[in-house]
């Protein structure tokens, strides 16, 4: 069965409407890239399928294992499994990154989280991408640079263990180092945890560390083109131009 | 999560009350009063003047609606058993349950140096720490202190700090105080542990009066914190409690208080500190429960160089209002000043902050620095901010800055999307508001301040 399946989807933002019939189904353990130019809908996607309030779904489905899950809230769809990596993640004064952490993770036990044990799991987790124990005390992403915010978004996920990860532009702003620790971040957990992942991207450097099984792009709210890994080096040869064209 | 103190605290425990004051007062039951504590007729005669002020001054109209209050239908003293322990294990063990109810932490316990714990109106219990005696401290209840030490209490009660001439509460209160800490910091001494008290009202539409008198003398220093809750009680009741603190020179006082009466109490206080040459006053504070809160902590920098620090986080929910704010006056050169006040708002309650910074004329160099922020959790809830700024000297600086915010809906599906419910997601964009306060606070107090809030986010 697959994991993902979104049908004929077509998603508005007050009134405008941003996707126009997509589809696109991931199975378990396979990684697929979305590429497309700016304004093409690919965040807009991202945040329909995390179930954003402010996104309207107009017209087709989205499944997960099989079921809607149209009608679900934001934090029950994140409870099934669904991670959203946010291209700009939101700053929240006065809680630290590990308080947070153990609310999540409680929400997704549905029970409490022993304090101690959980401190040890997580400075496990910071050490493997080289975050530092400090980092752990700070306020969510508050005064984080762009690379410090982008680590944050995958050790959370590092931590809540999704079943389908959606990273949206997780390596813009980054620096060369700041991408490989965050690749290797993902890498992790796609090996060791079986995770799946759409991962949402202008350029075809992410993809030199981690490698998609398939590469779609988007253009105007659709899928136009979808391929395998050769189509992001196409791509990134003859720029958008040459798929508008097509 | 089940909370051991659900239920407990709003259940009074039995009262064995020896004596029980009437209602309403007068010159006799203020006589009975100073009598009962068999007190030295010079605190008799100022608590009868106190009365005759306080019988000249009209009840203030500026703040929150006082028409409700209604002096007649108030008990003004009560004592407990005539019984003072001095140590732990001599506690009554109705109030030692109390005090586990308001969630006081063993571990907190033995690392107290002293505790003078008022139930009603009397201080019950008196341990000081043997080291403080040698360095010359004095922390005891202020009835003692009347007793024991007349020659400060004369010098220092409601004299150049608060006197009853103030306002008709701090008339009131000097015609019927009882209960409440003295403490006394000798030149140079520091006080490194924290000295705490707890107060508690128990019988309904009684007035609590309690006086704390901190002196810190010249390069002394000391963090006194004060913490109460109250059981819930449908008839109206008073607390008035006044607060004179004296920061000599290069002295440093931190005062701590986390209040939460019940809703049904009027919650009137004057606290206020003289800040002498290079002094340091900080002020942080929690005020919770209630139904109308008066409370603005004032600084009065007196000397060269003095400083004051005020941070405060106020709740307003069904009901409630809270007029709080701070009064600085920047009487001296190079003085300066930060506020900060935090308030939060829900269920229609009324958070208002009232303010004044008055930088004197030969004030120069003088700086202070006011921030509101107020957080509205819905649309039938109010903030108002109401900052005063007086400046008579162009060589000073004042700076003000207020936020009114409400729960961002994108910071909310930030943290519901790693699966946090909608209430909690809020109830940790809260907490990480009062954060700033709480981290200020001693462990077990910022614990109880989250508790408290968390409660009060759940019962509406």
């Amino acid at each position: 069965m697959p994991l993902l399946e979104i049908e004929a989807l077509h998603v508005e933002i007050e009134g405008k409407k941003i996707i126009n019939g997509l589809d696109l189904t991931i199975n378990p353990l396979e990684v697929h890239a979305l590429m497309g130019p700016n304004g093409s809908g690919k965040s807009t996607l991202s945040y329909a399928i995390m179930g954003h309030p402010r996104y309207k779904v107009t017209g087709g489905d989205i499944r997960f294992n099989g079921a809607s899950i149209l009608h679900m809230p934001v934090d029950e769809r994140a409870r099934l499994g669904i991670f959203l990596g946010f291209q700009y993640p939101m700053e929240v004064s006065g809680v630290s990154v590990e308080n947070f952490l153990r609310t999540a993770a409680e929400a997704k036990e549905r029970k409490d989280v022993p304090i101690l044990a959980f401190h040890r799991a997580l400075l496990k987790r910071a050490e493997a991408m080289s975050i530092p124990q400090s980092f752990l005390d700070r306020y969510l992403n508050e005064g984080f640079s762009g690379g410090e915010k982008k680590r944050n978004e995958v050790l959370q996920m590092a931590v809540l263990v999704p079943k389908l990860a959606v990273l949206d532009e997780i390596d813009s702003g980054l620096d060369i180092d700041a991408l490989r620790l965050v690749a290797e971040g993902v890498n992790r957990l796609i090996h060791e945890d079986r995770l799946s992942l759409l991962l949402i991207t202008h350029y075809q450097r992410v993809l030199e560390y981690i490698e998609p099984g398939f590469v779609h792009i988007m253009v105007g709210g659709r899928i136009v083109k979808s391929g395998g890994y050769e189509l992001a080096q196409q791509l990134d040869k003859m720029g958008y131009e040459w798929v508008r064209e097509a | 999560m089940t909370d051991p103190a659900e239920g407990i605290i709003d259940k009074p425990a039995d009262s064995r009350y020896v004596f029980r004051a009437r209602k309403g007062l007068n010159e006799e039951i203020i006589r009975e009063i100073s009598g009962q504590k068999k007190e030295p007729g010079w605190m008799l005669e100022k608590r009868l003047e106190s009365y005759r002020i306080f019988l000249g001054k009209p009840v203030p109209t500026w703040g929150p609606d006082l028409s409700r209050l209604d002096f007649d239908e108030i008990i003004f003293y009560i004592r407990p058993e005539d019984y003072k322990a001095m140590r732990w294990e001599d506690v009554p063990e109705d109030i030692k349950k109390t005090y586990d109810a308001l969630g006081i932490p063993e571990t907190e316990k033995k690392y107290l140096a002293g505790l003078v714990a008022q139930y009603e109106s009397e201080a019950v219990y008196t341990n000081l720490k043997k080291a403080w005696d040698s360095k010359g401290v004095i922390f005891t209840d202020m009835d003692s202190a009347v007793r024991e030490h007349p020659e400060l209490v004369k010098e220092y009660f409601m004299t150049k700090c608060v006197p009853a001439t103030d306002n008709k509460f701090s008339a009131l209160h000097g015609a019927v105080w009882s209960g409440g800490s003295f403490v006394y910091v000798p030149k140079g001494v520091k006080v490194e542990i924290p000295l705490q008290t707890y107060f508690r009202m128990n019988t309904r539409s009684f007035g609590q009066f309690e006086h704390t008198l901190i002196i810190v003398e010249p390069g002394a220093e000391v963090h006194y914190i004060e913490g109460c809750t109250a059981p819930r009680y449908s008839v109206s009741s008073l607390h008035s409690a006044v607060v004179e603190i004296f920061v000599k020179d290069g002295a440093r006082a931190r005062y701590t208080t986390i209040q939460n009466w019940s809703t049904d109490v009027y919650n009137l206080n004057t606290k206020r500190a003289l800040v002498y040459e290079n002094g340091i006053m900080e002020w942080v504070g929690g005020s919770l429960g209630s139904g109308v809160t008066m409370l603005y902590p004032a600084s009065l920098l007196v000397g060269k160089g003095a400083r004051a620090e005020h941070l405060n986080i106020a709740f307003a929910g069904k009901g409630q209002n809270k007029d709080t704010g701070a009064k600085v006056i920047l009487m001296a050169p190079d003085t300066s000043a930060s506020i900060t006040a935090k308030s939060i708002s829900k269920d229609g309650g009324r958070s208002v902050y009232r303010g004044l910074v008055k930088i004197t004329g030969n004030a120069t160099g003088a700086r202070a620095h006011v921030e509101c922020q107020s957080l509205m959790l819905d649309d039938r809830s109010s903030v108002d901010t109401i900052p005063i700024i007086e400046q008579f000297t162009p060589q000073s600086s004042v700076g003000h800055e207020a936020t009114v915010g409400r729960i961002d809906e994108e910071q909310l599906f930030y943290l519901m999307s790693r699966g946090v419910s909608r209430d909690d997601a809020v109830a940790l964009i809260v907490r990480g508001f009062i954060e700033p306060v709480a981290k200020e606070l001693p462990m077990g107090y910022a614990v109880e301040l989250n508790r408290l809030i968390q409660l009060e986010m759940k019962g509406a």
